[in-house]
Parts: C-alpha cells; structure tokens; sequence
C-alpha cells in the first residue's frame, strides 16, 4: 500500500466519527520506482490531506516533505520529486494501520491492508 | 455459462485458490475481464486531458480489470473480499493497491477524492444474504452510499453486472439512486443471450443525466427487431436511460411461439450466403406448432 491510498483511507467502524488518519504501524517498508508525472501530482495535490500525508510519510521513515504546502510549490522540481516519492514510491508491506478513535488496528500483510470489520463494527 | 457463481457460496468462499487460478490460465476469462473493463472504462467516459485519474476497481480480484486501468494511464485502488484473488493480483504484480474489503461494508475513504470507479460482475452478489446478520438492502445501501460520498462531483462509477432478473436489477438501481446517483443501464448486444452485457452507470453531483451520459450507439434503428446475428459488430450498442421514475430498462419482446417466421426466413438467407445447405422455405417454414410440443 502506498501513500497515496492511505491518504484516501478512513475508518468506517460504527460509531466512529472521525476515522483520519489512520496511524501507520511500519513493519516493512519498500520502494520501487515509478515514473514521476507532473500532471497527476497536481490533480492530486489538491485531495490530500498535507499534515496526514507528512505526519505518514515520517512513520515510513521518510522526513524530507515540508511541514506546510501549497500549490505555489508544484513549480519547484525539487518538490515535486519528493512529492512524487512519498505519495507513490513508498510501500507498506507489513505492519498495521490503526483507527484513531478506537484504537482498532487493521493488519497489513504482502502489502494489503485488512479492512474487513467484525459484525459488531458493521 | 453455467450456473451462476452467488448461487454456489459467498464470494470469499466461491472465490476459492482454484477459481482464482483461473483468472492467470484462462485465456478465455481473462479475454472476457479485459473486454468488460476496456468497455467500462470507455462509458466511464473520463475527461481526454492526459492528466492521471485515480480511480477504484470494486470487486478487483485477480487485476485483471485492473491492468486495463493501468494500460490506460490512471492509478487505481482496488478492493476485494477474496484473498485468494487478492493473491493472484499479488502474483501479477499489478500496479494498483489492494485493499481486502466487503464493499457491503461500505467503503471507508474520504469525501471526494476518487475520480472514478468501475465494478465488473461483482455487485450482484451483494442481493445475497451470505449470512443471517446480512440484509441485501442495507448492504447496498452502505455500498452506494459511501462510494456516493468518496466521488468527487461529476465522476462516474460504472458496473458491469448480472442480475439475477428485474427484481434484482430494481433492487440495485433503487439501492444507488437513493445515494443521490443519476444514471441508468446501457445495455450491449440486447439481442443476443450469449453476448448481452448490461453496464449500470451512475453519475454523482448536479449533472444531470442526459447531460452527461452521451454513450452508445445503436446502429441501425431497427436495434430492437428480433435479429440475433453471430457477426454484429462493436457498433452495435443499444441505450437504455431510466431513472427514478421511469422503468430501468425496456421489456424484451418474448414471443412465445419462439423466433417466428420472419427471423427464420433471414437467418437460412444468411446460411445460404455463407455457402451452408438450407432446406428450401416453404409454407411449413416457421409454422406454429400444435399444443403436444
Ligand atoms: C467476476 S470477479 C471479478 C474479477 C476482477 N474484475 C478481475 O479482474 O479479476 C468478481 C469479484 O467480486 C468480488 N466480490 C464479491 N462480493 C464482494 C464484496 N462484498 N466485496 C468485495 N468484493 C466482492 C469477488 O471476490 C470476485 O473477485
């Protein structure tokens, strides 16, 4: 799982309200390369949720994302590369993604996320 | 075709290590996921701007619908209930996330931010109560409520399915209008029982549909005769809008006494073009039969 769809993910367990984000509990992390393309980093960059995504990226052990952002910064190379890195180059391959609110975790395991609930979550 | 898989088992059960190794040995399944899913995304029909769409696969399994995604240049997040697709998806290296997830469940992702999804053969099976805590309402329900709400306004979400009958096809449209979709079913080669393939496609947000959806063709007007040729082309798409208030799709002509004289009368003139030995037409010639049949 990158970062790209933990940004997306939520908790949907009953009851929750606030289920963003969900905290990264990193076993293993990889990367693999992707082609960087400047037009979807932009059409993504408006859906992300920043402090999320920096607050991620520093749980996979990756601390070069600015603090702050906006979209004056997608004229800078510099940041669009670790932009483009973060968001899709980075994979959880083990470890657990945790509700915020509950304290429930959802075990990653080969790079997929168990989002299954228990009936009584349902 | 033979009987029809939410028949057999829920999906995670159906969907077993053997049934997902068919997804990577059948030349024939994966020809069929991969024409159904080019054909989604064509009614998906996604601004032509170059620019990347990140969409979701809904019932992804093996990737196989999801590599059609990829080859067309967006990212994907595809969820699926069944760890053994999952695992042949795995096995492929597909380029988009999985997730396993009981879309039933509703999906849990933010407001707004997926720019499209296409669902193939998949939704049907939320019409079966897998278990007594299960009600098929509610779990529509939850499904097209939560993707309504992780769509950002304007996107489609577009579902190659097989109901079970017009209940099940009614049951599902209601489910996804009372979300807030628009939208209605598109339905390909209507006329022919082996190639007939129904596409539900929803739009979300102040589009209103008529606007929006501008998809399929229908070749010749005659599109609804009763012709049930081997050799229609791709040309040969019949629409049909509905909405809340109107039928979801027009009932098919089922004439009892069979095809009848005329659609027999054209198909020996086509035998007899292709060079094949046709009995001479007679008065006989697609004649009722007498109640002992
Ligand atoms: C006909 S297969 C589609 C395969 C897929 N398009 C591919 O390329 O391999 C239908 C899929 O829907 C999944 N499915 C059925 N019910 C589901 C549910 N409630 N939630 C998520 N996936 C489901 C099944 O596990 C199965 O993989």
């Amino acid at each position: 799982m990158r970062l790209l769809t933990h940004n997306m993910l939520s908790s949907n367990i009953r009851g929750v309200v606030n289920g963003f984000p969900l905290r990264i509990e990193a076993g293993k992390v990889v990367e693999k390369n992707v082609e960087i393309n400047g037009d979807f980093l932009k059409n993504m960059f408006v859906k992300i949720d920043w402090k999320a995504f920096v607050e991620a990226s520093q749980s996979m052990g990756y601390t070069e994302l600015p603090e702050e952002a906006d979209s004056s910064m997608l004229d800078s190379d510099e940041f669009l590369n670790r932009f483009h890195h973060a968001l899709l180059e980075l994979h959880l391959e083990e470890g657990a993604l945790v509700c915020p609110e509950t304290g429930r975790r959802f075990p990653v395991s080969k790079g997929i996320p168990n989002m299954l609930l228990h009936e009584d979550e349902v | 075709m033979g009987s029809r898989p939410e028949l057999v088992a829920p999906p995670e059960i159906f969907y077993d290590d053997t049934e997902a190794r068919k997804y990577t040995s059948s030349s024939r399944i994966i020809e069929i996921q991969a024409s159904l899913s080019e054909r989604a995304l064509e009614l998906l029909a996604l601004p032509e701007d170059d620019v990347p769409k990140l969409l979701l696969d809904i019932g992804c399994g093996s990737g196989l619908s999801g590599e059609t995604i990829s080859e067309n240049g967006h990212h994907w997040i595809g969820l699926d209930i069944s760890p053994s697709m999952l695992n042949i998806a795995l096995e492929r290296e597909v380029e988009g996330d999985l997730l396993l997830s009981d879309m039933g469940q509703g999906l849990g992702l933010r407001p707004g931010v997926i720019d499209g999804a296409i669902s193939i053969s998949a939704v049907q099976w939320l019409c079966n109560a897998d278990r007594s805590s299960h009600n098929p309402r509610l779990r529509l329900k939850a499904f097209f409520t939560s993707l309504y709400k992780c769509l950002s306004s304007g996107a489609k979400a577009v579902f190659q399915l097989y109901p079970q009958n017009v209940a099940q096809r009614e049951l599902i449209l209601n489910a996804a209008m009372n979300a807030g979709f628009g939208g209605g079913i598109v339905v390909d080669f209507p006329h022919s029982s082996k190639k007939r393939k129904e596409f539900l496609v929803l739009a979300c947000g102040q589009q209103s549909m008529n606007s929006s959806l501008t998809i399929g063709k229908t070749e010749d007007e005659k599109g609804f005769s009763d012709h049930d040729d081997e050799d229609e082309d791709e040309e040969n798409h019949t629409v049909c809008f509905s909405d809340r208030h109107r039928r979801p799709f027009k009932k098919q002509k089922n004439n009892k006494n069979g095809k009848g004289r005329e659609w027999i009368l054209r198909k020996k003139e086509q035998m007899r073009r292709r060079g094949n030995d046709v009995p001479l037409d007679t008065k006989y010639t697609g004649r009722k039969r007498k109640g002992r049949f």
